[in-house]
Parts: C-alpha cells; sequence; structure tokens
C-alpha cells in the first residue's frame, strides 16, 4: 500500500484526476451499452491489457518481441485444459498459466540474452519459438490438436465469476480490472529500481553495464513480467471465446496485432498502450462494419489492410506516438515536481 | 527402402534448397547493403508466386518464363518503394523500419486475400507431375527446371556484383558507406538499385516456389520467417552464406520427413536456427559484427 500512496503523491494532479474520471466512466458504462459494444469495450481492455504487457518489454527494457501470441496461446491452453480435464477453477488456473508461460520465456530470454542475441535476431528467435510452439499445439493430440480445445459453456448463462462464466458484462468487469491492475503494476514497475534499470539498458546497455547493472538480469525480469502478464490476458480471451486453436491462438497476425496499440499511443508510456488500444479497437471494428455495409458481406482481411495503412502512417509522422503528443495538449506535465 | 530412396529425398531437398536460397539472397543483399531488415520479404514471394499464377491461367506463359518479366516488374517496384518509402528510414532505429515494413507485409497478404481470396492456387503445369530418371533415382522435373532457374539468377546476381561498375559501388556501399559518399558515390540511387535487386530475387523466387508449393497469402510470414532462418543460418549480408543456408534448409527439411509428420518438417529448420543461434550466431559463413 505504502507503494501505491508513493506512487500516487508522485502523478501529476491533473492526470489523476483524468484517470479517476475515466475509469468511473468506464464503471457506470454497461447498463448503457448492448451486447456488441460490450464485447467490443472488453476487446479494448483486453488489447490495453496485453499492451502494457508487451510494452514491459519494448517501451520500457527495449527488447523486441514479434511473438507474444505465444504467452497469449500457451496462457489460454493451460488455464482452459485445467478446467476443462480437472475442473479447476479460471481463478486457480491462471497462476499454473502464469508459471508455464514465464517458463517459455525464461527459456527464450536465456537462449537469447546469455548469447548476446539483440535486435532483429531476438525478434526472430520470438517470432520461431511462437511458430514451434504453435506447429507442436497443432500435432498434440492431448490439447485437441489442429481440430481445437472447446470450453463448455453453461445453460442459462451461468453465474459462476471464478470459472469466467458469465455474459458480457462479466467480462467487461473483468476487462476493466485487467486493464486497470496492469496499469498500476506497470507504473509501479516503471517508477522502481527495476523499472531505471531497463531503461538503461534500453538506452545504451554498455552504458548501463558500466553503471553497475545487471543487464542480463534486467532482460530476464521483463520477459518474464511480460509473459507473465500477458498469460492472465491470454486465458481470460481463451474463456471469452470459449475455444481455442493453434492457428488462431499462436498465430504471428495475433503477435503483430497485439504491438499495435502501444506504437500507435506511445512506445514506453503507461498511458499509451491504453489510448492506443481505445483507438485502433474501435477504428478496426468499424472498419469491419463499415466494409460490410459497403460492399454488402464480410470482406476478410480488409480491416487489416487498414491497420497496415495505419502502422505505416504513425511510425511515418509520429514515431513517438499519440501519447506524448496528447500528453502535452492536455498540459500534464512529465512528473509531479 | 534402400540407400536410394534416402539419397532421392535428400536430392530433391537439395533442389528445394536452391530455391529457398534464391529467396534469401534477396533479403540477405537488402540487408547487407542497405542495413533495413526486410520484413515483408515471404510477402513479396507470395506476391511473386501470385503473379506467375496470374500470368500463367490468364496468358498460359509458363513460370519459367515469366520469371523474367516478373523479376523485372519486382524490380521496379523495388526501386520505388526504397524511393519513397523506406530511404527516409536507412539510419532510424532498428524497430521503426521493423515496423514500417510489417506495415507493408500486412497490406501485401491482406491484399492478397482480398483479391485471390484464402484457397490454394497453383498453375497446371503440363508437365507438372513428369520425372527425369537419374540412376535408380526419380526426380521431379519441375524441382530440377526450377532449381536451374534459381542457380541461373544467382549467378547472374554474383556476376553482377563481381564485374560491373554498379556493382562494385554498390558493394563499396556496404563495406564503407562514408568511404562511398567520399569518392562521390549516389548512395540513394545505390540503395534504391540494391532494393529493386532484392526484390527482383524473391519475385523470381517467387515465381519459381509456384511450380513446387500453393501459392496461400497466409503463408507468406512463413516465408518471410523461412528466408529469415536461412540469411541467419548462412551468415547475415554474406551471399554465398544465403545459398549455403537455404540448401541446408531445404535438406533438413526433407530429412526431417523420414522421423517427423510432414506438417512438423519446420520444426528441422527451428532447430537448426536455434543451433546456430547458440552456436555461431554470426551464421556459418557471417562476419563477427
Amino acid at each position: 500500500m505504502n507503494a501505491i500512496s508513493k506512487l500516487i503523491a508522485r502523478t501529476p494532479g491533473r492526470g489523476l484526476v483524468l484517470l479517476a474520471i475515466f475509469f468511473a466512466v468506464l464503471a457506470a458504462l454497461p447498463p448503457f451499452l448492448d451486447r456488441y459494444l460490450l464485447s467490443v469495450m472488453f476487446l479494448i481492455f483486453w488489447f490495453a491489457t496485453v499492451s502494457q504487457a508487451w510494452n514491459v518489454m519494448m517501451g520500457f527494457c527495449g527488447q523486441l518481441s514479434l511473438g507474444h501470441a505465444l504467452y497469449v496461446g500457451l496462457g489460454g491452453y493451460v488455464a482452459a485444459l485445467l478446467y476443462v480435464g480437472f475442473g479447476v477453477p479460471v481463478i486457480v488456473g491462471v497462476f499454473p498459466a502464469m508459471l508455464v508461460a514465464v517458463a517459455f520465456g525464461a527459456a527464450i530470454g536465456f537462449l537469447s540474452f546469455r548469447f548476446g542475441i539483440e535486435g532483429v535476431y531476438f525478434a526472430l528467435l520470438t517470432i520461431a519459438f511462437a511458430e514451434v510452439t504453435r506447429i507442436g499445439f497443432d500435432n498434440w493430440p492431448l490439447m485437441g490438436g489442429a481440430a481445437g480445445l472447446f470450453i463448455p459453456v453453461r445453460a442459462g448463462g451461468g453465474g459462476e465469476w471464478w470459472n469466467l462464466r458469465g455474459g458480457p458484462v462479466l467480462f467487461y468487469y473483468v476487462g476493466l480490472l485487467l486493464m486497470a491492475i496492469a496499469l498500476v503494476v506497470c507504473s509501479l514497475l516503471r517508477f522502481s529500481r527495476l523499472g531505471y534499470a531497463w531503461l538503461a539498458v534500453r538506452e545504451d546497455p554498455e552504458a548501463a553495464r558500466a553503471l553497475g547493472i545487471n543487464v542480463f538480469r534486467a532482460k530476464m525480469s521483463a520477459i518474464m513480467i511480460s509473459s507473465a502478464m500477458t498469460a492472465v490476458a491470454g486465458s481470460v480471451y481463451a474463456f471469452y471465446q470459449n475455444n481455442l486453436f493453434p492457428s488462431q491462438a499462436f498465430d504471428i497476425s495475433r503477435s503483430i496485432e497485439l504491438i499495435l496499440a502501444p506504437i500507435v499511443g506511445g512506445l514506453g508510456t503507461l498511458i499509451g498502450p491504453i489510448l492506443g488500444a481505445f483507438i485502433l479497437t474501435p477504428l478496426g471494428q468499424g472498419l469491419i462494419a463499415a466494409t460490410e455495409a459497403i460492399v454488402g458481406k464480410a470482406v476478410p482481411g480488409a480491416n487489416l489492410v487498414f491497420y497496415g495503412i495505419a502502422l505505416m502512417a504513425i511510425i511515418w509522422f509520429a514515431p513517438a506516438g499519440v501519447w506524448p503528443w496528447l500528453k502535452k495538449k492536455l498540459a500534464i506535465p512529465e512528473e509531479r515536481s | 527402402m534402400p540407400l536410394t530412396f534416402y539419397l532421392e529425398v535428400l536430392l530433391q531437398g537439395v533442389l528445394t534448397g536452391l530455391v529457398y536460397g534464391l529467396m534469401a539472397l534477396g533479403l540477405s543483399v537488402i540487408f547487407g547493403v542497405v542495413r533495413v531488415v526486410n520484413f515483408a520479404h515471404g510477402e513479396f514471394a507470395v506476391l511473386g508466386m501470385y503473379a506467375a499464377f496470374v500470368l500463367f491461367t490468364a496468358f498460359r506463359i509458363d513460370p519459367f518464363l515469366a520469371m523474367l518479366p516478373i523479376a523485372a516488374l519486382f524490380f521496379v517496384l523495388g526501386y520505388g518503394l526504397q524511393r519513397a518509402l523506406i530511404n527516409p528510414f536507412v539510419g532510424r532505429p532498428e524497430h521503426e523500419q521493423f515496423i514500417l515494413l510489417v506495415g507493408v507485409a500486412i497490406i501485401l497478404v491482406n491484399g492478397c486475400l482480398i483479391v485471390f481470396g484464402p484457397e490454394a492456387r497453383h498453375p497446371n503445369l503440363p508437365y507438372a507431375f513428369d520425372s527425369f530418371q537419374v540412376g535408380p533415382m526419380i526426380l521431379d522435373k519441375v524441382r530440377v527446371y526450377a532449381a536451374i532457374a534459381a542457380i541461373l539468377v544467382s549467378a547472374a546476381l554474383f556476376a553482377f556484383f563481381r564485374f560491373t561498375t554498379t556493382g562494385t559501388a554498390i558493394r563499396a556501399c556496404a563495406d564503407n558507406l562514408v568511404g562511398a559518399a567520399v569518392v562521390g558515390l549516389d548512395v540513394k540511387r545505390l540503395y534504391a538499385l540494391t532494393f529493386g535487386l532484392g526484390l527482383a530475387c524473391v519475385g523470381a523466387a517467387g515465381s519459381l516456389m509456384v511450380t513446387l508449393a500453393d501459392a496461400t497469402p497466409m503463408i507468406g510470414p512463413a516465408y518471410t520467417f523461412l528466408a529469415f532462418t536461412i540469411v541467419i543460418v548462412g551468415g547475415m549480408g554474406s551471399m554465398g552464406g544465403a545459398l549455403v543456408g537455404g540448401l541446408l534448409i531445404g535438406v533438413a527439411e526433407a530429412s526431417a520427413t523420414f522421423i517427423l509428420p510432414p506438417s512438423m518438417k519446420s520444426m528441422a529448420s527451428f532447430a537448426l536456427l536455434v543451433a546456430i543461434l547458440v552456436l555461431r550466431p554470426q551464421g556459418l559463413l557471417g562476419k563477427r559484427a
């Protein structure tokens, strides 16, 4: 609690007020939303959470991971298998899910950081691991193989929140909670000793080493924390979808989808991932609806073409992201002085 | 299942590997000179596959002939792309280049998806099922042709870099950028030429690939991954390394089918990749950075 009160003391007053209003409005919103909008909001919260997790690695520590779908998929599969196979409640199953994801993250990190694999090579290795895991799950009958793993739906929508069996309102609040927790966790991390070590490693690993920072350990903790957070989000997503297919859970395109929001919002910032999710998800959903309305049928891929264009435009015009620009407009200072 | 069976499979792997090598050669040349990682490489290969497919179904142009106009077209495409889009990103942080090209890749994949649909396509070549009898072994005709074409294109590229003034100038840029600029080389133009050549390679490789495998939009990332694996195994920026890496990966995937189901054959290239990254991160023929 001490850390939290410190965090609040540190946050600029104007920012704190805006954040409080933001979350209060979101908490009061569900009665005014229909099923579709609730699900869109869940997706926004979900992407904001995963973006926050990815941002720990890339935004704070400067390690480009292009295989975060791996942790989403692992988190989902472990929690789902424990629930379907052994009746373990999701709220318990999420911990082994985190553990498995962390083990994979640690393996990738150990392989890479131990042997000085950086930048593009590291990014490639993360893709490689995600791909191989996908192929593995495709050929693993216990996990349902390519035919998928299905989570039974309770008749009547069920009110079992501890098993994530419920309607869109339940998922709305779970998503909101996840997003808030991720924000708090990342804020605490960002201003911790470890957080400053990450920034130093991101800016200049050699200089960081000279300052006595254990670069290897800093990178390892980044990938392990990031994978754990992603796994939590992954298990929630699996229960939201009620099914898991290796070709979707571990897909490269999902890995890429995950990294858009923090980049658009602002790499390395705390609000950027949330802002990015609030910009991109409605735009993507709106574009799907718009093409359907114009063409008369769903055009698969059209929204992704748009994503591609948005990605290029952002990196072309505002490589630092939207949040740094907006922060200036809202006159929020960097930190309380 | 005597020795000849194993030899046959391995030889098919060598032939496929040469085509892989040509594709990776494009990636390696671009990285070696422009120092930009073309993350849309496999997607361009898929575009080449579709180009060859369309030329064959619409005009009955054999992919082995269509390879030439497609390569020329890809050269122009690459030249323009480098000039207009990528050049401002030369020297910018790696992740920014990455994201720019991921954008290109996403647009290419989903553009193909919108235009051609998700079905697997391949040209119905009249000689698709013909084969050559070499001693006791049987080799697919298309595979042999594709490998020969890949060797010819690679040889032409090697000769260009070795014997022409422009090729020498491009190598100068790769070796010493400041020095190249000091002696008055137009680096921007040479970069654009290089990117064009890299895409020409991948366009040609795509035309050859469509005779060996079906074209689907979603296979793009897999080919990007494949090209990266090859280049890292062979050594980033090394042209010879790309071909050696291609051969190795081709053989590894082919021999993986001895023990694994075909859908898991890319496990072999993954194992090779991890081994190389751990034991010799600069690649087989690469120099230590």
